[in-house]
């Protein structure tokens, strides 16, 4: 009987140069890429002292799209919670005709680019939009280029990451100890205050922090419908367009830089929320 | 509390799950749901439980008719195969579930809980949470959770289906002991039919959505009703139709079966007796496996105890002769068996 030999790293690129040469790369490569620029953001938005910075953040245009920020998260994220804790529910929970295609559609906002997603909104809603937008003026709304349409904006691209969070979380709880608990007496709202969303509250979380984090940072389709009115429809990001388009690098560094924070503050809870659903499942 | 079920039908899509149930389980009894995989032993459970609706039919608990009486409503304990515990909750908060849905007042759920725990022998782990238990203590928790509400039936889903061997003979000889005491009506499911003979009264033996014979694990064993019984119960020999070996006249009949310890090994001709060689000797403790090859290349499976092996003193290649005690010939065809003639001894 040959006797197994313990098995040798293959010749290939790296036990060639060796590990240490692959880490230098990929350190390199993230630095450049990563960890500079976002170095480069703070150092901008501070270098000049935290006075330079309060100023720039005092401003009232700088509040008024934090405010719009704000608005848009607020009204967007517990809307995708509800909604996304539905569709899942439905999708994880039962076989009907068109379930794949609906999981599909679910992910067509993370498919289209947001750009598509802020025309699509201009054509339907906009004043001179060829489908109801006519309607909506004629009842004296306005939705494009004013916080209605950024606020829909924001829902739409933020749309699937609860439910595509909560589906396969729901899905590997499988039906029984709802079924459990309902042998047990238990009524639907108690079965999902008591089994339903303990199960799933760490999937939850993470998509609704993902949300969260979107819906803060969203560009592109929300730049298609504010008009980026200065005070009136600016969110923080068109903020920090505008301010370094008009040469203002201390208030879109200052801008950017919150941004940024958030950025890292969602990272740490991200990075906490993941442990612990791995945690639950392990056991 | 008694339950009748009458004529139930039920369909997934185009596929008959449940085919004109009629059964009556008597108040206090333990019944096994016994078939194999598919013939819809878990949705009749299910059914009765009402976590599935029956398309026709009535079923009627207590003499109350249940048929579209919520699950919530019908007073009946659940156990799962894979326990369904709720992972969040430790082991008492667990148990008091279904008190506290109830709003039992909170000294007596305690005590009920702790009363359980005494009952299921895990007075130690009520604050653990379930996953730091075994498969078989996880098993007793859901059995304890489902009695502590007093449910009228108690209804189990393979409930010893995930655990290892000998925990599960354990667990079914402690729930027989159960049931002694308390004479709750329980139903349960089961694919082992060694785990629903040992356990219950009576067993309902199921194929392809049909109840194919109720009775005693004795009468059902000693007279099935069906080829599919006699192969689904017990050990079995299954000859082909056209065999002429046995003279007493079946040739012209179904397929013949045989049990293994109703088959008699003669040294010497003898009468009706047949020739046949020794194959193959396999010692299975106090019992002895001999398989014997007819002349016609037919492989015949014989169960000897210990005593009359060592009588016979059998050798592999050796010619005897062989004369079946008791055979059974079906009217319905048995399309392909159902069981290999098992090598394990009935044990």
């Amino acid at each position: 009987m040959p006797s197994v030999a313990p098995a040798r790293p293959s010749k290939g690129i790296a036990s060639f140069f060796g590990p240490p040469l692959l880490i230098t790369i990929a350190v390199v490569y993230l630095a450049l890429v990563l960890f500079v620029p976002a170095i480069a953001v703070f150092y901008e938005a501070f270098h000049k002292g935290i006075g330079e910075f309060l100023k720039a953040v005092g401003s009232p245009a700088f509040q008024s799209a934090v405010g719009l920020s704000l608005l848009a998260t607020g009204v967007s994220v517990p809307l995708n919670t509800i909604f996304g804790l539905c569709a899942a529910w439905v999708i994880a929970r039962n076989q009907f005709p068109g379930r794949s295609l609906l999981i599909s559609l679910l992910d067509l906002p993370f498919a289209i680019s947001p750009v598509v997603v802020g025309l699509m909104l201009v054509l339907l809603y906009g004043e001179n939009g060829v489908w109801f937008g006519p309607t909506i003026s004629s009842w004296g709304l306005k939705l494009i280029f004013s916080p209605p349409g950024i606020i829909l904006a924001t829902i739409v691209v933020t749309l699937p990451f609860v439910a595509r969070e909560v589906m396969p979380v729901l899905e590997d709880a499988g039906p029984a100890e709802e079924e459990a608990a309902k042998t047990l007496g238990a009524k639907d709202w108690q079965i999902f205050w008591r089994v339903t969303l303990p199960n799933i509250r760490w999937g939850l979380l993470y998509g609704v922090l993902l949300t969260n984090a979107r819906a803060l940072g969203e560009f592109g389709a929300v730049s298609v419908v504010s008009g980026s009115i200065v005070g009136k429809t600016q969110t923080l990001p068109l903020f920090v367009e505008e301010a370094y388009k008009n040469y203002e690098t201390q208030a879109a560094f200052g801008a950017a830089s919150i941004l940024a924070i958030l950025a890292v503050i969602t990272l740490i809870l991200k990075e906490i929320l993941e442990r612990r659903t791995a945690q639950r499942g392990g056991h | 509390m008694s339950i009748l079920i009458e004529n139930v039908e039920k369909h997934f899509g185009t596929y008959q799950a449940l085919d004109n149930i009629n059964l009556e389980v008597k108040d206090g009894s333990l019944i096994a749901l016994l078939g194999p995989s598919g013939s819809g032993k878990s949705t009749l459970l299910r059914v009765i439980a009402g976590l599935e609706s029956a398309d026709s039919g009535r079923i009627y608990i207590d003499g109350e008719h249940a048929t579209n009486l919520d699950v919530r409503r019908r007073n009946i304990g659940f156990v799962f195969q894979h326990y369904a515990l709720f992972k969040h909750l430790t082991i008492r908060q667990n148990i008091a579930f279904g008190l506290e849905i109830r709003k039992s007042p909170k000294n007596e759920t305690k005590a009920r809980v702790e009363e359980l725990l005494d009952l299921v022998q895990l007075q130690g782990l009520g604050d653990r949470y379930p996953s730091q238990l075994s498969g078989g203590q996880r098993q007793r928790v859901a059995l304890a959770r489902a009695l502590a509400v007093k449910p009228q039936v108690l209804l189990l889903d393979e409930p010893f289906g995930a655990l290892d061997a000998k925990v599960r003979k354990e667990l079914r000889s402690w729930l027989r002991r159960l049931h002694d005491e308390f004479h709750v009506t329980s139903v349960f499911v089961t694919h082992d039919q060694e785990e629903a003979m040992e356990v219950a009264d009576d067993i309902v033996i199921m194929n392809q959505g049909r109840i194919e014979q109720i009775g005693s694990p004795a009468a059902v064993y000693d007279n099935p009703s069906s080829s599919f019984v006699m192969s689904f119960i017990g050990p079995v020999n299954v000859l082909s139709r056209n065999t002429k070996l046995f003279k007493d006249g079946h040739a012209n009949g179904g397929d013949l079966f045989i049990r293994p310890h109703d088959i008699e090994v003669l040294t010497n001709e003898n009468g009706t007796a047949i020739p046949a060689t020794v194959d193959r000797v396999i010692h299975l403790g106090w019992e002895v496996q001999v398989e014997l090859l007819l002349e016609d290349r037919q492989l015949l499976t014989a169960h000897f105890g210990r005593e009359k092996f060592d009588a016979l003193n059998l050798q592999p290649g050796q010619s005897v002769f062989v004369k079946p005690k008791f055979t059974k010939v079906f009217g319905d065809s048995l399309a392909e068996p159902v069981a290999e003639p098992v090598a394990e001894p009935v044990a």
